[in-house]
């Protein structure tokens, strides 16, 4: 179908379930351990069990916003059913967070598939506060672009932290694909602007530009993204067609303001969710999808060069609640 | 949040008003307030319900006073809690032993390499002489960034690019620093999970084989609500030293500080608050409090005004001030310095007080848009001598700015009452040095603004 389709494909297959099973095995543990404990002895759902609800929820960096949102829908099911009782509030709860992760997770990959096949590049610009792991990140998503079969050509415009070009450099050795770069401390719109345009020469079907981590309250910092952004389109009008901010999924409600921040400077059209192999904190994609229009498109579960996954909130929802 | 959190706090302990003091009944509501705060700038929902329960103690029999509103008072008590619970005694790093040797650990993207450059750099100018081991053998250009790092600072690095195990590194390097009289070594280590039984027995490794006089552990102050299992891991299996809390320049309320602190106590020894090598800060266990607090925080406001302005101007401009001769040539490059200096809303809120008065303004940065303009339209001899500014000419102003008469008049009086009030400090403040003059532009800065956002 599209330019997705690798993703999708590997999706099916069960090695893939499995390690996102394994990688959000925290998460679940200590959901489910803690559910029952919330639970335990009880049989109706009444004010302590949503009270411990609430410091569950919360104790997942679900976020104290969405944590009340979905308190108040449960608790307003409560009364409306009358007698809900424990059993059921597992379903329910499945319910409701299928719901927020519903509302913003629909319907985006056609706009890839159509953007991919114009004839130009599709120009993806990854953003991030710093230590997020966007270099890591493109790498992976150059490695799956190019074992299916795409052209791919990455730009190291982060030209500031100290050897991030020699990394980049090296990822595109590990994957097989050119990297332009021009050197530390040189202007990161200009590296920018030479590989969509290297992208364009090359007939490459993806271009992926690295940029340095920036903290979203450093106003000048900010107003340099917006730079790269309007130097791309020099070459493509449209280029950016993708603004990818990636968020370090151990992050806690600093993650909301760095979404606004980077939104306001770039216009962020897709989240990328890292590390939550690590943490037992799968519940900030809940929050992040709740509380943003923008869709969670990839979600990083390992260090392995395979370990990116396109976030499909069936499989996570499913891989959250399996028992 | 601060003005925020006292508000709400207001609101749940109505009950109190006509009350001699807190008792249980009225404060019940108000402890979940709090709870959400704290939860909200990132502490653990645990330790945030343990230190609410202290403070529902602390609390309880506390007479009402009339100066300030029951809300005022809660927070108050929480501000003095959470200051209490992250202080205690302040403790240097060990740097003991022929050489001494710090480890570092932490997650991926902590921070662990910049803070080491950091570091060497702390400890050279101490004047001892440091070596850094680039331990990290997994990640890209992981040692090529600390080769940049150690050039930068002047600070030898050492590395094996073939050698693929960390024991063996630290251990040459140890040799290597003894044979060529490095009194310190800095042994960085790549980023691990701590669910990774297998790198944590790699960095168990590394500590037993070179038992360093000091281990740190460094932390992202973003971090939400995991940061507890990762320090208590962390611990576990390291027995750490201390926590270096790194990114403290963003805007995190770092929560992740007082939870920590509240499980493994083991001292915060170092914040970490920017890109370059000096920016490298001991912790204070009041300022921390105050973030998490989201309390305006004045020292900040201080310390991130000093950081941005540039000191020659800023003497020259105070001399200026002194001798009453503060133009509008100075005044639009006190206002690039405010603009330098970040986000006017957010800056606005670290003044007590005024968070509250903002909290429903939109202030965007072209806030200053028509002043400059109106700066930018006068003559050399006009923004000299401001005094010559006659009807004819301020017309002329606002044509040129775009703005209308009414504007360019407002700003005139407000630049008129900058120079009063300067004048009125000047007088006042007969105290030299960095601080003074700092209020002085802060009082200017605050005139400023103000007149033209009515």
């Amino acid at each position: 179908m599209g330019l997705f389709d690798f993703f999708k494909k590997d999706k099916e297959s069960t090695t893939q379930q499995a390690s996102l099973d394994a990688g959000l095995e925290k998460t679940k543990a200590n959901f489910f351990e803690q559910l029952s404990k919330a639970v335990v002895g009880k049989n109706t759902v009444d004010e302590a069990v949503l009270d411990d609800l609430e410091g569950l929820l919360v104790h997942a960096d679900v976020g104290i916003e969405t944590t009340v949102k979905v308190i108040d829908r449960i608790e307003a099911r409560v009364a409306r059913d009358k007698y809900v009782s424990t059993g059921e509030l597992d379903r329910i709860l499945r319910e409701e967070i299928a719901a927020l992760l519903e509302d913003n997770n629909s319907g985006s990959m056609a706009v890839l598939d159509s953007a991919g096949s114009s004839g130009q590049p599709y120009v993806i610009m990854v953003v991030g506060v710093n230590g997020v792991g966007k270099t890591t990140t493109i790498g992976k998503l150059a490695h799956r672009f190019h074992a299916a079969g795409k052209k791919v050509v990455l730009g190291a415009a982060d030209t500031f932290r100290a050897a991030a070009v020699d990394q980049l450099i090296i990822w595109g050795e590990r994957v097989g694909v050119p990297v332009v770069s021009h050197g530390m401390n040189t202007d990161p719109a200009s590296v920018a602007y030479d590989a969509v345009r290297k992208g364009v020469e090359l007939g490459a079907d993806v271009v992926i530009i690295d940029t340095a981590g920036r903290l979203h309250n450093k106003v000048n910092l900010m107003n340099e993204l917006s730079k790269i952004k309007r130097v791309m389109q020099k070459v493509i009008p449209d280029a950016p067609h993708e603004v990818l901010l990636v968020l370090d999924g151990s992050t806690g409600q600093n993650a909301f303001l760095q979404a606004k921040e980077f939104t306001k400077a770039t216009e962020v059209t897709a989240l990328a969710i890292t590390k939550l192999d690590g943490t037992a904190r799968g519940g900030v994609v809940i929050g992040i999808s709740d509380q943003f229009s923008i869709p969670v498109r990839y979600i990083g579960v390992g260090e392995k060069m395979t370990d990116l996954q396109l976030f499909d909130r069936h499989t996570f929802v499913n891989s959250l609640f399996k028992k | 949040m601060f003005d925020n959190l006292s508000t709400k706090l207001d609101r749940a302990i109505k009950t109190l008003k006509g009350q001699g003091s807190i008792s249980e009944i009225n404060v019940a509501a108000t402890i979940k307030e709090i709870r959400r705060a704290l939860v909200d700038a990132d502490v653990n929902y645990k330790v945030a319900k343990d230190v609410t329960d202290k403070i529902k103690d602390a609390a309880m029999g506390r007479d009402v006073l009339t100066a300030v509103s029951p809300g005022q008072l809660m927070v108050k008590i929480v501000y003095d809690e959470l200051t209490e619970l992250m202080g205690g005694e302040k403790k240097d790093i060990t740097i003991k032993g022929d050489p001494a040797v710090i480890l570092l650990s932490g997650l991926q993207g902590s921070g662990k390499t910049t803070f080491a450059g950091k570091l060497a750099s702390y400890v050279k100018k101490q004047n001892r002489t440091v070596l850094l081991v680039a331990c990290d053998v997994y990640r890209p250009a992981a040692i090529d960034q600390l080769k940049v790092l150690g050039e930068q600072i002047g600070v030898e690095v050492y590395s094996e690019v073939e050698n693929k195990n960390p024991v063996e590194i630290s251990r040459n390097a140890i040799e290597y620093a003894k044979k060529n009289n490095k009194k310190v070594v800095i042994i960085d280590t790549a980023g691990r999970l701590a669910v990774d039984e297998q790198m944590m027995r790699e960095i168990e490794a590394v500590k037993a084989a070179i038992n360093p006089s000091e281990t740190l552990f460094v932390v992202d102050s973003m971090t939400g609500q995991d940061a507890v299992n990762t320090a208590k891991t962390f611990n576990q299996r390291l027995n750490f030293d201390g926590v270096v809390l790194t990114k403290l320049d963003g805007d995190s309320r770092g929560g992740a500080a007082l939870s920590i602190r509240a499980v493994v106590e083991k001292p915060i020894k170092f914040i970490s608050t920017g890109e370059k090598m000096d920016a490298l800060d001991l912790f204070y266990p009041d300022r921390m409090a105050q973030r998490i607090l989201g309390m305006g925080d004045v020292i900040s406001l201080v310390e991130r005004a000093q950081m941005q302005f540039d000191k020659d101007e800023a003497k020259r401009i105070n001399a200026k001030i002194r001798k009453n001769q503060f133009n509008f040539d100075d005044f639009l490059s006190q206002l690039e310095q405010i603009k330098k200096m970040g986000n006017i809303k957010d800056l606005m809120g670290m003044i007590p007080g005024m968070s509250k008065a903002m909290k429903d303004v939109e202030i965007d940065d072209d806030a200053f848009k028509p002043v400059e303009a109106i700066i930018k339209s006068m003559t050399k001899q006009e923004r000299a001598n401001p005094d010559i500014l006659n009807g004819s000419r301020k017309r002329r102003l606002a044509k040129g700015s775009g703005t209308d008469i009414q504007q360019v008049n407002a700003l005139m009086k407000q630049f008129d009452d900058m120079r009063k009030m300067m004048r009125t400090m000047n007088k006042m403040s007969q105290t030299k040095g960095g601080m003074a003059q700092m209020q002085k532009m802060m009082g200017g800065m605050k005139g400023g603004p103000g007149g033209m956002m009515r």
